[in-house]
């Protein structure tokens, strides 16, 4: 119990997503302005997260990993389909993002009003693929897979509410003009990167 | 910043060539400044900023990003008039992923401390936006050689942002280039900047990048 909460607090606060590995940047930018609508594409991203590595972590587990498809039978033990993993891993990702979104259209119309337009646009986003790869590379078991999945998203939804904050203030300030909108939110994020530095201090 | 020139230099030879119309010439001269990829359209930010401290890999990172981009350009425009509009997210990553997994066991071939480094960025090249947002914005609605000439022009816009900011990251960050230590040679000890190797340097500096770019091209942006 207590490593889950470790895995939780570690991939919320301190390998966060955004500030940490700079995952799922162009949505992070791109939907920044308001708070409600950073909300909205947040809440859709930690539930894509939470599904989508739980399942790639089975897959690479019992079909992509060497050897394991031994369950098949002896003469599939020596079987290699590392290299299938990118492939797989995104079909994975885009089929559940389909799937979510007929659901969600067919049973909460309203919850679809908020989200819909945001679905078709989580399936590009680097952070979903980029957790399911950091996931291969660490020993992970599938809770704790889960937990990492639901921490990440929980981090990226963090991230993007509190610079959706901050433009919304940004309003008011008198930036240089040719500064203004993208360049000053990126000094911006740089800086918010710099506060989330103090999470290293952290030992776990 | 001799790797900026040589760039700038390749697009000044295909220039001469006669197969290149006014309009082609365009689709690569144009992502290298008024509609850049990374500093106007807002797209591949991620890469961007996780590669570049030092140049090595962010070079070999700028090549990658190329050829995936201009063939899965010209793969995706010879198949547009076939491809079923509902599923065609899924058509293109599968074609993306296709030329991902080519250049990702390339890399791991021949250069593999690169790779080592690069870790999931080659991966995340499936879903860097700037291959998906040519992909939906150019390459369903244009004929192959063009797409694949705007993907080299993308590639190119794209891989001379990384270059800047890398360039800068490591003579700051470490004080060298391509690891050659440039302040020792000269006789200068320099101690190495800490911020500039961390995330938040990168944005900064990509934000100064933008500041400089665009007051030299007067682009504005609303709030």
């Amino acid at each position: 119990m207590e490593n889950l909460i470790n895995i939780g607090v570690r991939s919320i606060f301190i390998d966060n997503m955004i500030f940490a590995y700079f995952l799922g940047m162009c949505s992070f930018l791109a939907i920044s302005k308001k708070v409600t609508t950073a909300f909205g594409l947040g809440v859709a991203v930690v539930f894509v997260l939470s599904v989508t590595i739980p399942i790639n972590w089975i897959i690479q587990n019992y079909v992509l990993t060497a050897g394991a498809l031994a369950w098949l039978g002896p003469q599939f033990a020596s079987v290699d389909l590392n290299f299938l993993q990118f492939i797989v891993f995104i079909s994975v990702i885009a089929a559940v993002v389909q799937l979510t979104e007929m659901a969600v259209e067919k049973f909460s119309p309203a919850l679809y009003g908020t989200l819909g337009i945001f679905l078709p646009l989580i399936a590009v986003n680097c952070s979903i693929l980029g957790g399911a790869l950091f996931m291969v590379g660490r020993p992970y078991n599938l809770t704790e897979a889960t937990v990492y999945g639901f921490g990440s998203g929980i981090g990226w939804l963090l991230a993007i509410v509190a610079l959706a904050g901050v433009r919304e203030k940004m309003k008011y300030s008198n930036v240089p003009g040719p500064l203004r909108g993208l360049g000053i939110t990126f000094i911006l994020v740089g800086l918010m990167s710099l506060g989330f530095l103090s999470f290293l201090g952290f030992s776990l | 910043m001799s790797t900026e020139s040589a760039e700038v230099q390749e697009v000044k030879e295909q220039k001469s060539e006669p197969l290149f119309s006014k309009r082609n010439k365009k689709l690569i001269s144009n992502p290298l400044d008024i509609d850049n990829p990374i500093t106007v359209q807002v797209l591949g930010i991620c890469s961007a900023l996780a590669v570049t401290t030092q140049l090595k890999p962010a070079f070999v990172m700028s090549i990658g990003l190329m050829i995936v981009t201009a063939s899965s350009n010209a793969a995706i425009s010879l198949m547009r008039n076939t491809i079923p509009s509902r599923i065609r997210i899924i058509v293109q990553l599968a074609v993306v992923s296709l030329w991902v997994i080519l250049v990702d066991q390339v890399l791991k071939a021949y250069v593999y401390d690169v790779s080592k480094q690069l870790s999931v960025f080659v991966g995340l090249i499936i879903t860097n936006c700037i291959v998906m947002g040519r992909l939906e914005a150019f390459a369903m609605g244009n004929k192959p050689w063009p797409s694949f000439l705007d993907g080299i022009g993308n590639g190119l816009g794209y891989g001379l942002i990384l270059m800047s900011v890398a360039f800068f990251r490591e003579l700051l960050g470490a004080g060298s280039l391509f690891g050659f230590k440039v302040f020792e040679a000269v006789g200068i000890h320099y101690q190495g900047n800490g911020l500039m190797l961390l995330p938040a340097g990168a944005c900064i500096i990509i934000g100064l990048i933008i500041w400089v770019q665009r007051t030299l091209n007067g682009y504005r942006e609303a709030h």
